[in-house]
Parts: C-alpha cells; structure tokens; sequence
C-alpha cells in the first residue's frame, strides 16, 4: 500500500467456516455489531487511546485473522497479549459479546502454533505454574521472606540495596509481596454453626491466596460459622486453575477443576453452597461447564459451578447478621474484575460493609478500571501493569479514605504495591476481613 | 495529487514521535470504519496528537505533501463520520483527553476533543452537575465528536442538542491557523462561528478545545411509564402532552417488538400484550412535579391509556432508563443483525410515519421494531435481518431508503442525530434546493478551501460520490 485512494473501497463481509483454527465458534464473532461502546471501559484503551490495544479492535484483528485477511504477526499479538482478561468490556456490551470466549480459545490457539512470544523466564514459570498453584508449596516458599519482614531483615537488606543481586525476574516477583501475617496453621474439617444451622457450605481456600493472606480464609469461615452455616474445608482441594487457563495452559487447568469436581462433589448435592472469597477463582469455578464444553464431564462440572457463591453473594442471598462493633472509618471499595465484570457482583460487598457501624463508604472514581493485576499479567506486561497500578492509586488517594477493601488476592497485592510507599498509614484488606473485625471487636 | 505512504508516515513521526504514529497495515486495519460498517477504507497513517501544536503541525503538513486528512474521536458513527475516503492522515484525538478547568460559578468547563462526554458528567457528579447532551453511546462518545455531529439524546427534548451546550471552540484550519470561536461568556458578538462549527462533520477543520456549559442536576424526577393498546394511541398522547405547555425531560417510545427483547434482557415487567409502551420523565423542582405528572396521567387516560405506572424508587427509575438506553443491543436477541435507522418527522406526523414503516416492513417482508426519542419525533426504526444473506441485506436496504423517503414526504429529514457522513449523502439532494447546496459549499469553502479536510463527507460533491451505486444505509449493523 504506496499510494492514497481516490474512493472508498466496499469489503464484502467475510463469510468464514463455521468452525475454525482456533476453535472459536464463528457466530460469536457476529455477536459483535461494531457499536464500540466498549471503548471506554477497557483499561488498556483509556490508557492508550489506540483502536488495537481496545475490544472492539481486538475482536477485529482476532476475526481479520480467521478469515486470512490478515497474517497473526508481533504486532497483532501484541496488542492480544496486552489485554487484561479484565472483561469490563463484557459489562458495557449492550449486544451480549462474549469476549472471553474469544480471546481465551485464541490465546490457547497462539501458544499451541508457537507464536505467541514469551514474557516469563524459566525461573518466573517455574515459580507460577510449580508453586504458586500448590497452597503448601507456597507457604514453604514464602517462609524465608515472612521471617525477613518479621526479623526486620527485609527492611535493612532493601535499604542496603541487597535485593539488587537477585536475578530481575526474581526481583520483580519479590516487590511485589504484601506483609505477611503468620498462617493460622490447619483449620478442623468441618466447623459447626453458631446457633439454628441456615445452610451446609464448603469453603474453597485457593492456592496462592491462602499463603498471602491465611487470615482472610479464617475470617471467611469465622463469619459463615456465625451466619449459621456448617463450613466443610476439603482437604484435598487444590487450585481453580485460573492462572494456567489464562496463560493459555488448558490442559493442566483442565486437571485442576477435574480433581476439584472429585473433591468437592463426591457424592453430588449434600452442599447448599460451595464459597469462595477470591473474585478471580470464583469466576474460573463458575465457568466449570464452559471449560468442559462437548466433553464427558460437562455435566458434573455445570453442577458443581452451579453451587458456586462469592461469599458477598451468599451471605447476602441468606440475610447477615448484623455487625455491633464499629469500626471508625472512611473505606474506598474498588470492585475486583472478576467480581463485577466475571460474576455481575456489585452491591453485595458494599451492602455489607454499610452494615458495619461507623464505617463510611466513600465513592471511588474508576472503582471498575482493572488495577493491573490481572493474575500474572504484571509479571508478563509489568509496563501496562503499572501505569494501571499507578492510576488506581491515585484514584484511592484522592478519595481521602482511611482504608482501600477488595475482594480478590491479585487487587490486593497490587494496591498494596502502589500505595503501601505512598500511605503507609492505608489499612488495604478484603471486605470479608473487615466484617470478621466488627463481628469480633479485633483489629482489622 | 499522490504520496508515498512510507515518507507520509516518517514526516509524521518527525513531527509527534514515533509512539504517536501507526503504519504498519494491520495496524491500520481497526481504523478502516467505525460504527458503519457497509463501507470501509483503510488510512495510510493514524496519527495522535497530544496538543494543538501538534495538529497544526500535521495539518500543515498534511498541505505541503497534498494529502487529505480526517479526524476521529472514539469512531462511534453510524454514518461513516471517520470514514477516511480518500486515504491520507487519520487524526485519532483519543490522547487529547484532559479536562482543562472547570468553573462552577460561571458554569463551563474547557476541555480537549477526546474527553469522552461521560467522564466530564462524571467528573462534575460530586458538585451536583452534568453535561447535558446524553446520546445513547455517552459513555464511549467523544465531545469531539458531539460537537462534530451535533449529538442529540434521550433529554435533547428540554434541555437541547450539543449546540445549545457549546459556547466556543478552538478550531485547527485545514491550512494550520488557529481560529478561535466564542469563549466562557455569553452572547459574543459577530457572526456566531460556534453555531456553524458544531454540526460540521469534521469538515471546517479540528477542534483542539472546547468551552462547554456544565449544567445543574434537576433537583427531583417523576418518571412515569404508559401502557397502550395501540401506537396511534401512544403518539396522540406525546403530542397531548407537549400541547398542554408540559415540557417533560425526556419522552419515549417503544413498541411491542422491542419490548419483547428488553424483557428477554432486563425483566422489569414490561406487558408484553401492550401495542406500546411511553416512558415519560418529568424534572425540575420538586415543588410542582407531582402535579406536572398528575396531568401527564390524565392526558394518557384521555388517550385510552390500559395503566399508567410511577417509578416508585430511584432503582426502578434506573432499571427503566436501562432498558431504554440499551434496548438496541438487546434486540440482538432477535435476530442476528439489525439495522438503526435515523429519521425526524414532525410530531403530529408520528402515526402517519409509524403506519409507513410498519407498511413497508410487510412489503419486504422485514421486522422491524421502533424505540425512539418521541417528543422530538425522532425516530429509529430498527430493521432486523441475517447479514449473512445477501439478499436480505439488499431488502433491509431498499426498505431503510423507502422509510427516509418518507420522511421527507411527510415534512422531516433523513437524520435526527446520526448526521449525514458518508452513509446519506446521496440524500442531501432530496433534502435540498441545488441552491442551499450551493450554499453550504461555499461556506465549507471558507473554511476548507482545498477540500483536503473530510473529504467527500456530508456534501455531495463532483467527482466522488456520484458514481457510487448506493450509499450504504445500515447504521449500526
């Protein structure tokens, strides 16, 4: 292409196979009607202002490839890897567009034709994929850093500039660990109702989740207890599997929600109510069926996602008990993508946290622009992560509040990232931690 | 007069850096349409200015090589407004998105082309006010792009079009002044250029910064919805109440079709038996309002209404208002592919219009379901079809040209707020005398001499449309 056009030239439109490379059924293409109403809710578009890094340009360039207009080239995979997973653009799509059954199918194809470059080292992969997955490996893992923070050796040896002999993508990771609070050891199987039994629930603890922040699962199963639940903690359940399935790994995420169906499900429907209090796994196991899409365990796994609540949602399905102890301060919410755009859940964990007396929930501008967490993009895409980064930390900041609750593990490590330097003072913990405090009368 | 695209591509990188510039071709791909998909022409560069400097730069540039440019703002036409149609510059405003200042007291804000006309409503919320223009698309439109097509919406009916909010403009000449029009006060005087600008197309030049009035949020709503049995019913209603001196905030209609869809999709108990339904919103002051309504229900009685129903709390009042603003998405639940049509008709002439369009969806054998900005008797009728079958694209086609047809018999236009672009130009001679035509161009021509700015938009002129089989007509496809 040399020269200017003197007219317009009509491109008829593509009449592809309904079945294609990538294995992304064709008519969720059309679903797309090119409105671009989704623009301006994705993060990387508001950021960089370029059709490519939006969905609808996503969408675009995913469909001009299958019909061979044009070649899967860097510069197309680039602007594919750059996008969050967040699905806010699922929120702002008056058609019905279902994205992520596009770009996830499509991210699986790059890596399976080995086109897809690769962000992660060795080292950083090993970490994600071996250990990050496996809650006891992690705890192991994470055990020299927590008595770092404990002894105080942490501080003196990043004064020191120590950290700097670390190999980078060891580095990165490490920046970004929250302070860690000593893991409340094993937890009984199954914890009986405080007064009338309400429901029977099992309670998914997560992987990486329950080593960063063990005292969440406490409280999560603490609170249950108290709404009147019997809460089983299977043994033997293991990670979602979010984190391969969205690094376009299938296969080992496939092996995760299978052994978790098993685990959780071994008898079928004595359960009310699987819970879970990361936004991130929650929406990996309500998409169970999805995954299992044409295959023999379709049916099992439907069941199993079926029963599958954030906590907020249950909690506010069977009516809280109201907290006594106040707690006096001004709180920002940010919703966690997997929460309001993954689940639809929005009000809930607000309508809690206005239930706790004192507490005053202030309005968080952009509260539904991913903070660049995203489970491991700030590992694969740590440029675009922290201009996110940046920008929710200022929004949290200009709030004036006291404190910033978020009901996902990756939003949580991530504001505390970006704020924990700027407002050492900023309490940043999971609503559910704050509903256990005025329940209790501990500290959040 | 032709340029390579390669030198055209590095003199635009000497000029904004090479972050701000796209040339490879499946860059430029995504840029080939916007909202109007029928047609589609790749630009040989997108470029992104960050300041006014850097579009004068461009533009000028743009002279010296002899290449035509156009701007884009979020590319959510639905009548190809960013079509590049003859190639050359693409100038994406999207980088240029500060909210420059704000004046509560003197009620304006200043503001740069890309800010999406959502985020200053947002942004003024916490001091109670709002940006009055509210299309459909507000929460990824730019208000460089309101001001391009002078935008309408839902509450154009009471508080007016993009125009009425704009009190000036910096505009980018296509030869690299910068002409300035109006400012923060009222009433300047001499010939009013903001008043021409807004509603250009992009044809006078770029607006870098614009002067907009912030307005104050009503301070209480009584919205109310009417059920009918039959459209006529519905319309007679809407002329009714603007006849009795109530100007309500908004006033709109939708029919049974695409009730069917938005219950599908938003279950607030829409009767589905109903011929159609009217939301109607009355605002202001509080004192007063119950009364305002108490007429409205009246007049709906009078006009044979089945109920009329109140929204009780704010979330009832927001769950209506979803319904309406995303009623074209749902209709996606009824069929594949659909088509909004644009039209104005003069109030009194809706019965008459609606019968039409409801004749000709029979003759091509075509659905189509009608949800509009009634009070303004705006109307869009949306065709449903499968874009996958060619002949029924050709049917949506010859029936969408009947409609505005029509609408010109009955004393309207072929566009309420979608603007002419390139999708009806072939229109504008039907609208027209050769004379005002004529006008027009040498008005364009004061300010775009060379026609290198939005060329072949809005304006039929020689040499470039005329040949073209048909305009496309599908908005929104």
């Amino acid at each position: 292409m040399s020269q200017t056009t003197a007219d317009a030239v009509r491109t008829a439109l593509p009449m592809a196979p309904a079945k294609n490379d990538a294995g992304i059924d064709y008519e969720l293409f059309l679903d797309c009607v090119h409105c671009g109403l989704c623009t301006s809710a994705c993060p990387t578009y508001v950021e960089l202002g370029d059709e490519n890094d939006s969905p609808r340009g996503r969408i675009y360039l995913m469909r001009a490839v299958t019909d061979g207009r044009i070649e899967l080239d860097e510069s197309v995979q680039k602007h594919l890897d750059l996008c969050l997973d967040c699905r806010a653009c699922e929120s702002a799509c008056p058609s019905g567009v279902q994205y992520g059954k596009l770009i996830e199918p499509f991210r699986i194809h790059m890596e399976k034709t080995g086109t897809k470059p690769d962000n992660l080292s060795w080292l950083q992969k090993f970490l994600l994929y071996r250990f990050t997955p496996y809650a006891g490996r992690m705890r192991l893992a994470l055990a020299p850093a927590r008595f770092a923070q404990w002894t105080g050796l942490d501080t003196l040896m990043r004064k020191l500039g120590m950290y700097h002999l670390m190999p980078k993508s060891l580095r990165q990771m490490h920046e970004m660990l929250p302070p860690l609070k000593a893991h409340y050891g094993t937890m009984p199987d199954v914890w009986p109702a405080e007064g009338k039994r309400r429901a029977r629930v099992a309670l998914f603890t997560g992987c990486a989740a329950d080593a960063f922040f063990p005292e969440t699962n406490l409280a999560t199963a603490l609170v249950l207890q108290k709404n009147g639940c019997d809460v089983w903690i299977p043994r033997k359940q293991g990670c979602c599997g979010a984190l391969h399935y969205h690094a376009a790994l299938d296969q080992p995420a496939k092996d995760f929600a299978r052994a978790n169906c098993e685990t959780f499900f071994p008898d079928g429907g004595e359960i009310d109510a699987i819970i879970v209090n990361a936004a991130g796994c929650g929406a990996m196991l309500k998409d169970y069926g999805h995954l299992f899409h044409g295959a023999p365990e379709e049916e099992v796994a439907a069941k199993f996602a079926h029963k599958v609540k954030d906590i907020s949602e249950f909690l506010m399905e069977i009516g809280p008990i109201k907290p006594t102890h106040p707690l006096k301060l001004k709180a920002a919410y940010h919703d966690a993508c997997h929460l309001c755009h993954g689940q639809q859940i929005r009000k809930q964990p607000r309508q809690l946290l206005e239930m706790i007396p004192e507490l005053q929930l202030v309005p968080l501008n952009e509260s539904e622009i991913c903070c660049g967490a995203a489970g491991s993009y700030n590992l694969t895409q740590p440029e675009m992560a922290e201009r996110l980064g940046e920008r929710k930390a200022k929004n949290v900041l200009d709030t004036g509040a006291d404190a910033v609750l978020s009901g996902n593990v990756g939003c949580l490590i991530q504001l505390g990232r970006y704020l924990r330097e700027k407002k050492p003072e900023l309490l940043i913990a999971h609503p559910i931690d704050a509903l256990w405090a005025s329940y209790s009368g501990d500290r959040l | 007069m032709t340029v390579a695209a390669d030198s055209l591509a590095e003199r635009m990188r000497s000029i904004v850096g090479a972050g701000n510039v796209l040339s490879s071709p499946s860059d430029l791909l995504v840029y080939e349409c916007d909202g109007f998909t029928i047609e589609k022409n790749k630009p040989d560069v997108v470029v992104f200015p960050n300041s006014t400097a850097d579009i004068v730069a461009i533009v000028k540039a743009c002279g010296e090589l002899g290449v035509p440019f156009v701007p884009r703002g979020a590319g959510t036409s639905l009548a190809g407004g960013c079509l590049p149609v003859g190639g050359g510059v693409m100038i994406a405003l999207t980088r240029m998105k500060r909210i420059l200042e704000v004046n509560y007291r003197d009620r304006y804000a200043v503001i740069e082309p890309g800010v999406v006309n959502l985020w200053l409503t947002n942004h003024l919320k916490p001091q109670g006010f709002h940006f009055a223009p509210d299309p459909s698309s507000q929460g990824a439109c730019t208000i460089g792009g309101n001001i391009a097509t002078n935008s309408g919406g839902p509450h154009t009916l009471k508080y007016g079009v993009t125009v009425n909010h704009v009190l000036g403009v910096e505009l980018v000449l296509p030869d690299g002044q910068v002409v300035r029009s109006g400012g923060p006060t009222e009433d300047n005087p001499g010939y009013d250029l903001t008043g021409v600008i807004v509603g250009s197309e992009g044809t006078f030049g770029v607006a870098a910064k614009a002067w907009v009035r912030i307005t104050r949020n009503p301070e209480a709503y009584r919205t109310l919805l009417g059920v009918f049995e039959t459209v006529d019913d519905a319309t007679n209603t809407i002329s009714d109440i603007i006849g009795a001196g109530i100007i309500p905030g908004a006033l709109e209609m939708l029919d049974s079709l695409i009730l069917e869809a938005v219950e599908a999709a938003f279950h607030f108990g829409f009767p589905l038996d109903a011929g159609a339904v009217l939301i109607m919103e009355v605002d202001g002051l509080d004192a007063g309002l119950d009364q305002d309504a108490e007429r409205i229900v009246e007049i709906a009685r009078k006009n044979k209404a089945r109920e009329v129903r109140k929204a009780n709390t704010e979330a009832e009042r927001l769950l209506l208002w979803k319904s309406r603003k995303q009623a074209f998405g749902a209709v996606g639940r009824l069929a594949p592919s659909y088509c909004t049509q644009d039209g104005v008709v003069p109030r009194t002439k809706l019965p008459e219009v609606l019968r039409a369009i409801q004749r000709i969806g029979a003759k091509y054998n075509l659905r189509i379901a009608n949800v509009f900005h009634a009070g303004d008797g705006n109307i869009h009728p949306i065709l449903l079809f499968d874009e996958r079958d060619a002949e029924q694209v050709k049917r949506v086609l010859a029936a969408s040209n009947e409609i505005l047809d029509e609408c010109i018999r009955l004393g309207g236009s072929v566009t309420g707020e979608h603007g002419i672009g390139v999708e009806k130009i072939d229109f504008m001679p039907k609208l027209f005398a050769p004379e005002d035509l004529a006008m027009m161009m040498r008005l364009r021509s004061a300010f775009n001499p060379d026609d290198r700015c939005s060329p072949h938009k809005m304006l039929p002129t020689a040499g470039a449309c005329i040949e073209r089989s048909h305009a496309g007509r599908h908005a929104a496809m």
